[in-house]
């Protein structure tokens, strides 16, 4: 597999970060930071990283079902991550996740046809203080109200 | 810009650098005492560091309070094996937020920490595990370790001390169970983040079978200020067995939510009141939640005359656990928050221990139920038995962190278990929805 120069540095990088022999080490920041320049991991991806760093496709493979971040399948391009755990639970997460739902016309882990934007309740994202909080991508947005989140998700629709 | 104000009621010694100009810096780190510790700590034996460490009163701040420098004086100083220092930054105990603000604000003291802690212990590198949602803060954090090492502040030789030391981040993936310290070092070893049999501890055989510091975010940015003004002055400002400051996360019905760094012990209700701001609409406190979803909730007389410190919360049979503060208001649904914490711990188990894979499971079906109305009144003593028979019975706490709120809630608010014995939906949620209004 061909990846991005900027990719390919990363990588070079974590294959030295571990102690000699530990280059396994590396297999779940590789995936995570692959997944976000592909899109998903991929059958390709788990043969591609198991070689780099010397270890059987089923030992990559095994991790990916058990890291909530890891998905097979591709999301949207814009990922919309909002938190219903109990600070932001009690802050109307819930409201806004199923404002959302409603806005956005999918579910959980799941994409809009034109793949542009996906949603995804999640867990504690580490930003209670400031609830209700979501996760764009990476990207956090704090104190989200239903018209905030309006304005984001009409935002994200527009941008190609 | 910083996410909430300061309070004057704070005692600022691992935040002091909140809110200066270029706070993650390595010049304003230069210009406000920074690296100073280390100089003195490269002067001093390691069992001096360890004995300052010790004198300090410095519990872990992650959750479970272990004594730090005890668990520094456990590793063998001696072993022919390379020793390594560990990071917990995978902050996610719900209602936890305050590691995020150590590293956004400033890299350069959680970086001087872990070499601190290299030089007690011998150890010649160290890893920051952060949790996978912080990106942004993982390019911090290689920011400040780039210009660490420009500077001299790692690598070899460090400031011609004759002391080498590399250090390297490492996201995670998205699994709660990985902020458990060996589940940490599974993961970090690239594989699922599944507990290990202790002993041996971390202390003797942690990151990749070698001797380990593994310490939360919060206790290593400590360890700089503890060194640099001594054990002492450190201790001082806690209580007696609990030294120093907390980051204490406010979260929940507030009109000031936000993180700020209190002394150990400070009165709960001032805490509450002054520093939150009260609670939202003048209203009652219902529940209270001293540190993370995994403690159990306090009601709100238990809350009088409470401080925030180990013993105290113990005391009340609680814990003071992150950090993560979690206040609710007369209007909360108890069964729903028992159902919200319980989901949380259900889609987090590992799956290896058959007492939490199972009753976390049950428990989250069980709770559902109840608040759609579909409970019967055997179920409440049922979900106060299935909880019980989780407690000591997994390799790692997560179990009991499921089951403890639980036992509480159940306990203490019995009654609210019996007002969902009507066949229809939540009584709460009309009179009163979660959300302020």
């Amino acid at each position: 597999m061909t990846f991005s120069a900027e990719l390919e540095n990363r990588f070079a990088k974590l294959l030295t970060s571990y102690p000699p022999g530990r280059q396994r080490s590396a297999v779940i920041p590789m995936l995570l930071y692959a997944q976000d320049e592909i899109g998903s991991v991929t059958p390709e991806l788990i043969e591609e990283v198991a070689r780099r760093t010397g270890v059987t496709p089923l030992q990559v493979d095994e991790v990916v079902g058990y890291y909530s971040m890891l998905h097979k399948k591709p999301l949207g391009k814009y990922h919309v991550q909002i938190c219903t755990n109990i600070s932001c639970l009690l802050r109307g997460g819930m409201e806004l996740w199923e404002h959302a739902c409603e806005k956005v016309g999918v579910g959980h882990k799941e994409a809009t046809a034109d793949g542009q934007i996906s949603l995804e309740e999640v867990e504690c994202i580490g930003a209670c203080s400031w609830a209700p909080a979501i996760q764009v991508n990476y990207d956090f947005h704090h104190f989200v109200t239903p018209e905030k989140l309006d304005r984001l998700l009409d935002g994200l629709r527009k941008i190609h | 810009m910083l996410y909430n104000e300061p309070h004057p009621l704070e005692t600022k010694v691992l935040t002091r650098r909140f809110g200066l100009e270029n706070s993650a810096s390595l010049d304003t780190y230069l210009a406000t005492e920074g690296y100073q510790a280390f100089e003195k700590a490269a002067g001093m034996k390691p069992e001096q560091i360890i004995e300052e460490v010790k004198i300090s009163n410095l519990r872990g701040r992650g959750g479970a309070g272990f004594p730090a420098g005890m668990k520094w004086s456990f590793v063998p100083r001696t072993s022919p094996k390379p020793k390594y220092i560990v990071v917990n930054a995978d902050e996610s105990e719900p209602g936890t937020c305050k590691d995020r603000l150590l590293m956004e604000y400033d890299p350069h003291q959680l970086i001087e920490g872990t070499l601190i802690a290299g030089l007690a212990v011998d150890a010649h590198a160290g890893y920051i595990y952060i949790r996978g949602e912080y990106r942004y803060l993982i390019e911090i954090m290689d920011k400040a370790i780039a210009e660490a090492y420009a500077h001299g502040y790692l690598g070899k030789n460090i400031r011609g001390t004759g002391f080498d030391f590399d250090l390297y981040t490492h996201t995670g993936a998205g699994a709660y169970e990985c902020g458990e310290e060996s589940a940490l070092l599974e993961s970090l070893e690239g594989k699922r983040g599944i507990p290990r049999i202790r002993p041996p501890f971390p202390a003797v055989s942690g990151a990749f079978q070698c001797p380990t510091i593994l310490n939360n975010v919060e206790t290593y940015c400590a360890v700089p200020p503890i060194i640099r003004d001594g054990g002492a002055a450190f201790a001082a400002l806690g209580i007696p067995k609990a030294g120093g400051t907390k980051l204490t996360c406010l979260t929940g019905h507030l009109n000031r939510p936000g993180v700020y760094e209190l002394k150990l012990g400070f009165p709960v209700k001032t805490m509450i009141e002054e520093v939150g701001g009260g609670i939202l609409g003048g209203k009652k406190l219902k529940a209270f939640i001293p540190g993370g979803s995994s403690c159990p909730v306090l009601t709100a007389a238990e809350c009088e005359g409470l401080t925030m410190d180990y013993d105290s919360m113990a005391k009340a049979k609680s814990m003071l656990g992150s950090g993560g503060v979690v206040v609710m208001h007369e209007d909360t649904c108890m069964v729903k928050a028992a159902l919200r914490i319980m989901r949380f711990y259900a889609h987090e188990s590992c799956g290896w221990c058959i007492p939490c894979r199972e009753g976390t499971a049950w428990l989250r079906k069980l709770l559902q139920r109840f608040h759609d109305g579909m409970g019967q009144r055997s179920d409440i003593a049922l979900i106060g038995d299935l909880a019980k028979n989780m407690l000591g019975r997994t390799f790692c706490p997560l179990g009991d962190a499921a089951a403890l709120p639980t036992i509480s809630i159940v306990e203490k608010f019995y009654h609210e278990f019996e007002d969902h014995l009507n066949g229809k939906p939540c009584p709460y949620e009309e009179a009163g929805r979660l959300v302020p209004a």
